[in-house]
């Protein structure tokens, strides 16, 4: 028998049960499958961050031998790691996918968006992403997203019904009853998607050892050079940083999420290993984003009225 | 991998809802079982305690840890249902938190459809309500297999043992009568933290489980896997690849039982049988796999098989049907009436049907029939008929969750009008089962 069985059985009392990664996993590719099979063209959030890996990981296994029947569309705000740049390519092109990419700067540069005073360009992804989402005629849009992350995203549906301007109106969301996704919408509406809702950070880091799923190399702890601004490291770049009352140094330290440079910050970790990285995860008492993202500290309901706009 | 992550992993995982009016004490539940737990972390509750200081309260309102939307915070209610993730060393957890306000019933009916057991929370004060029949009356229509009654607000009582005993007696003659397989009565204070996760020294005389300690050790239901074998066709898997240019999978969730390699099926509609030759678990060949695993299947034959069809062992195939009789909770704010043409949802399959008869609306209060009702609207419960197109491989709900579940949605804008379970209503009453027609339509006219 495989290997499946043998940690089906781990640490359950019944014949029949499955492990919690199991059911997730399960619950997961029940959703990239129902998406596939009802929608015309789905598009996956593709960031190069854990939980997209996670998302790309699990499509390729729930089309197993078949490619992925999706493609892959980056929202590049023009502050990315390089070395998450390097991965998202490398991966795209390792599993022949088809990858779009909507530009901040291109924006910016157009005259289309304006240059935040404080430098952070998430916000400024809401626009580039709705767009190209209207002109390349996505139906189905994946994202990452997970109910644990943040308390707006916690009413958030697995199916998400969008209006042709994209926006979220948390009180006006479908009921979601068992495993009956309704994605029926109107030509120009389009539904975001959110297979990993039920994923808590430790069950991504959990199920990212498990599978032996490979990672950019900014996740594990490395020395960098970074500055401290509002309680949070941030790596030095051409976007803003350091300021001149603003020192660097150079720590040991990891990042727990991957965004825009300018407001995603570093966590002090020697932890290199994925056990590690698991073991300072379950011991942590700081929540994701609470640690590092300077966005959601704006304002209380600051995710709330990004996601009301449009944004994931 | 380590031992850590093999620890970490090998837990269960346990959906549970919890339905409670207003004053009864829900946040304060959910908040003190997350707290206590030590499920909060520190920027949120410094969140918490920021919020409640702008507000003017002097102590951390841990309600403001669930209402997550600006509208609820500001009114102080809570609008929709949210999920929440919490885990202890022995089980995972994830709670559908919902309102216990004017949506109640749709609000609780979404929280209940994945939850596999129900805390009804009580004012130890006031008993068993309106209210209280009210949400047993919805977890018994939904068949969550355990709930649990709290009896909030022991500390208001002298923590008498009459009173808890009382109200436990009531509500578990009631929610037996409608068929709740276990239920569990615990006494508690969420204010004080009485036998929510450690036990109480003010309740010598209870010798149970504290509500965390039962969330804990609740055999999560493995029954699915005891019913026949069901297995909608989501998607069909092709590659047409030069490594795999021959291979036809059928992708899929097994919604209830076991299926082997080697086993005859039956694809339904369609009646065709075939043999599994081979069962792929997400890339890896293995000879066995149950509910709820997502697995594509191989078949001998190759038969004409697309989504929606379904999948059975040919020994315990379902009937198929083009007449559902059902009970439905209505969901949706626009009424659904008799001879509405509606699209009804069930597994992998979507069909046009039309709404034949409404024969009754259920008065959850007293578990009273209004006959005829005409049309049901927002929050209703009810009876109805329907006339599908094309014929269905319907389970009864009290067999199967996932395959006696459907929704009704609107044609013309997509809305979500109802959740409907096939069958009889409640386990404890006998009504007449859904009748098992033939295939052949009587009524082919139809101009949807």
């Amino acid at each position: 028998m495989t290997t499946t069985v043998a940690h089906v059985h781990g640490g359950t009392d019944a014949p029949y049960a499955l492990s919690h990664l199991d059911s997730l996993e399960s619950e997961a590719v029940h959703i990239f499958r129902e998406v596939a099979g009802e929608f015309e063209k789905p598009v996956i959030l593709f960031s190069g961050g854990k939980d997209s890996i996670v998302m790309l990981h699990l499509a390729l296994k729930a089309f197993a031998p078949a490619p992925v029947p999706f493609t892959l569309l980056h929202v590049d705000t023009g502050h990315n790691f390089p070395e998450v740049l390097e991965y998202r390519d490398r991966t795209v092109a390792r599993h022949g996918l088809r990858l779009h990419v909507a530009s901040v700067q291109e924006y910016i540069d157009a005259g289309k968006l304006r240059e935040r005073p404080d430098g952070t360009r998430n916000p400024l992804q809401t626009v580039p992403l709705t767009e190209a989402i209207q002109r390349l005629k996505f139906d189905a849009v994946f994202g990452g997203g997970r109910r644990d992350e943040e308390k707006a995203r916690a009413k958030e549906r697995v199916f998400s019904l969008r209006d042709e301007f994209s926006q979220w109106d948390p009180r006006r969301q479908r009921p979601e009853l068992w495993q009956l996704y309704n994605g029926r919408h109107a030509p120009g509406e389009h539904v975001r998607v959110f297979p990993l809702s039920n994923w808590t950070e430790l069950d991504v880091w959990q199920y990212i050892a498990r599978e032996g799923i490979e990672l950019p190399q900014i996740y594990f702890a490395h020395e960098r050079e970074v500055f401290l601004r509002n309680g949070m490291w941030l790596t030095a770049g051409e976007w803003g940083g350091p300021k001149e009352d603003e020192t660097p140094e150079t720590r040991l330290i990891r990042y727990r999420t991957v965004g825009d440079m300018s407001c995603t910050g570093a966590v002090d970790s020697d932890a290199t290993t994925l056990d590690a990285v698991i073991t300072e995860i379950a011991a942590s008492r700081l929540t994701e984003r609470g640690a590092t993202r300077a966005d959601d500290k704006m304002s209380e309901a600051a995710m709330e009225d990004r996601k009301r706009e449009g944004y994931f | 991998m380590t031992t850590t992550t093999e620890q970490l992993s090998a837990t269960t995982l346990l959906r549970f809802a919890t339905a409670g009016s207003v004053d009864d004490g829900k946040s304060t539940l959910v908040g003190r079982l997350l707290h206590d737990s030590k499920s909060v972390l520190t920027d949120q509750l410094e969140a918490v305690e920021h919020a409640s200081r702008n507000r003017g309260q002097e102590t951390p309102d841990l309600a403001l840890l669930t209402d997550g939307l600006r509208a609820e915070r500001e009114q102080g209610i809570t609008i929709d249902v949210a999920y929440r993730y919490f885990a202890t060393a022995r089980r995972r957890f994830i709670l559908a938190d919902t309102p216990g306000h004017v949506q109640y019933t749709r609000n609780m009916v979404t929280g209940a459809s994945t939850a596999e057991l129900a805390v009804v929370l009580v004012d130890a004060r006031n008993g068993v309500v309106e209210q209280t029949r009210r949400h047993a009356a919805v977890a018994a229509l939904l068949r969550v297999p355990h709930v649990v009654l709290a009896v909030n607000k022991m500390d208001l009582v002298g923590y008498e043992e009459t009173v808890f005993a009382k109200i436990a007696e009531e509500f578990t003659a009631y929610a037996s009568g409608l068929g709740v397989p276990e239920i569990t009565a615990i006494p508690i204070s969420a204010l004080a933290g009485d036998n929510v996760v450690d036990p109480s020294s003010n309740m010598d005389w209870y010798g149970g489980p504290t509500v965390l300690e039962h969330l804990e050790t609740v055999p999560v239901s493995h029954d699915l896997t005891a019913c026949p074998a069901r297995f909608p066709v989501q998607y069909v898997i092709r590659p047409q690849t030069a490594e795999h240019p021959d291979y036809r999978g059928y992708a899929g969730q097994i919604a209830s039982g076991v299926l082997r390699v080697g086993e005859a099926v039956t694809v339904l509609p369609s009646g065709r049988t075939s043999v599994i030759e081979g069962i792929d678990s997400l890339g890896e060949s293995v000879d066995i796999a149950w509910a709820p695993q997502s697995v594509t299947l191989r078949l001998a034959d190759d038969i004409d098989i697309s989504r929606g069809d379904l999948i059975a062992p040919s020994a315990s195939a379902p009937a198929t049907t083009q007449d559902v009789e059902a009970t439905v909770c209505h969901v949706a704010d626009q009424p659904l009436a008799v001879g509405a043409r509606v699209l009804i949802k069930h597994t992998t399959r979507t069909v046009k049907a039309i709404v034949k008869e409404i024969p009754s609306r259920l008065t959850l209060d007293d578990l009273s029939q209004h006959p005829n009702p005409g049309q049901l609207v927002a929050n209703d419960i009810g009876r109805v008929v329907v006339r599908t197109a094309e014929p269905l491989a319907l389970d009864a709900y009290a067999d199967s969750r996932r395959t006696g579940s459907f929704l009704l949605i609107d044609p013309a804008d997509g809305t979500t009008l109802a959740a409907g379970m096939a069958g009889e209503a409640f386990a404890g009453h006998t009504e007449p089962a859904a009748p098992d027609a033939s295939g052949a339509s009587d009524d082919d006219g139809w101009d949807f």
